[in-house]
């Protein structure tokens, strides 16, 4: 339960990170830690490299650019937890991460290890998904930006190339005047969710429904957006027993079967969690009282 | 034949100027080359919660960091949180008094959890207690006289403060 042997580089310019990924056989880009430092200790990965991104400056930011909010890849989940601008302008982010892990590992643990890490279930995952985030990547040839809709190309794969790495996300936020509801499944607070459920809504003065992001974590290989449900709520009233019709055709979508639950139970699952959490946007979204 | 680096760390207000080969995490640097053996490591992988740390004030699994990455930085342990030799730490008499531990195995990394979350809240509920030592594992306890133990600290701590007027 130890590291094996590698080379350490800590450089301290993303130039100079990417420098290295071009040239080092069998480098790791470690970050918070969170995920490859106990891949390593079980010896999972076996890196002839590690390139240590902690030294690396201006990787860790929150900057908010009109109604999008850009965080730079190296901004530790607990700068995220504690944002004002993040819980004011995306406070779908801010409730999913306080369910990350524990203080312990949001402490170390940064926005751009999770998503390149990429656990189906992980719920900063979930949100960017939710959020249509958009992926700022550097390689020795400059930036590009990937959708977060075509940044899982596999379990536990991201759209990048060996000699790429990430370094900032933009999150589309929505209008001030919306509802929001991150949900999950756990066996107990701070694991992996099971199923996750993140909801957004907006809705017209009438109270219904203009505009919908549904999105399930823990299903498959990547987060999924419900486009279904996201076009069967347009012109609905929110209500419980429409949501509960709406929701039930989830039960169809593919899920994984494991060690955690077989795949009908996150199936029942995967028709509860959105109705939960489209009841608990709307509630905030009207002001009703939350239950 | 491992690669090594020098660091500069300050443990518990002491610094240290050390060599360490670059695969040592930062607990095993702690246990072995400075011989604080008051972290603990139970699963080495960043589930059990027994390393915790303060590194730069805030609580982290030391199982989890290299030794290199604390190059430059502050670090306390449980062997510091204690004012002096002849002094508990509030916590520390909270633990003992409410018996908050019974092999003591998983202790260190909860009270150094604890220093943070109480810090950052000083008057927590039951349920922020339970949420804030989720990522610690007691096999012992039940966890029912470290809530209360907890709560107990966080108002000697409150106490204390008021005292002292800060």
């Amino acid at each position: 339960m130890k590291p094996p042997d590698f080379s350490y580089h800590d450089p301290r310019t993303t130039a100079d990170a990417v420098g290295l990924l071009s040239t080092l056989e069998n480098a790791k880009l470690l970050a918070g830690g969170q995920s490859l430092m106990p891949m390593l200790n079980m010896r999972f990965v076996l890196p002839d490299h590690v390139i240590d991104l902690n030294r690396v400056e201006g990787l860790s930011y929150i900057k908010e650019r009109g109604d999008v909010l850009e965080i730079g890849a190296m901004t530790r989940q607990r700068d995220i937890e504690f944002s004002a601008a993040v819980k004011t302008k995306c406070p779908l982010m801010h409730e999913a991460i306080t369910q990350v892990g524990h203080r312990q590992t949001r402490n170390r643990g940064t926005l751009g290890g999770s998503l390149c890490h990429l656990d189906p279930s992980a719920e900063l995952v979930s949100v960017a998904a939710a959020l249509d985030a958009k992926v700022s990547v550097a390689g020795k040839n400059g930036t590009r930006t990937i959708d977060f809709a075509e940044f899982p190309v596999a379990y536990m794969t991201p759209a990048i190339e060996p000699d790429e790495m990430l370094t900032a996300v933009a999150f589309p936020c929505w209008p001030a005047r919306h509802g929001y509801a991150f949900v999950e499944f756990t066996r107990r607070h701070g694991d992996f969710a099971i199923v996750s459920a993140a909801a957004l809504i907006e809705e017209d003065a009438s109270g219904k429904v203009t505009r919908a992001s549904v999105t399930l974590g823990g299903m498959g290989p990547a987060p999924v957006r419900a486009r279904e449900v996201e076009q069967a709520l347009i012109g609905e009233k929110i209500e419980e027993k429409r949501l509960t019709d709406i929701c039930e055709s989830l039960r169809s979508l593919e899920a994984v079967d494991d060690i955690h639950a077989p795949a009908s139970y996150r199936q029942q699952l995967a028709t509860v969690l959105p109705r939960r959490a489209l009841l608990k946007a709307h509630r905030r979204l009207t002001g009703e009282a939350q239950s | 034949m491992s690669e090594t680096r020098k660091i500069s760390v300050t443990v518990n207000g002491k610094t240290h100027e050390e060599t360490v080969p670059v695969r040592v995490t930062l607990a095993d640097f702690l246990r072995h080359q400075l011989g604080l053996t008051g972290t603990h490591l139970g699963c080495e992988h960043g589930v059990c919660g027994a390393c915790t740390v303060l590194f730069d004030g805030h609580s982290a699994r030391s199982c989890l960091m290299l030794a290199v990455q604390a190059d430059g930085h502050d670090i306390m342990t449980i062997e510091g949180i204690a004012p002096d030799d002849n002094t508990l730490h509030p916590l520390q008499e909270a633990f003992r008094d409410n018996h908050g531990l019974q092999c003591g195995f998983c202790t260190p990394g909860i009270l150094t959890t604890l220093i943070e979350f109480l810090r950052d809240n000083p008057d927590p509920t039951e349920e922020d207690v339970r949420i804030a030592i989720s990522g610690n594992l007691c096999r012992c306890t039940g966890y029912q006289n470290i809530v209360a133990a907890t709560l107990d600290a966080a108002a000697r701590l409150r106490t204390q403060s008021t005292q002292t007027g800060s």
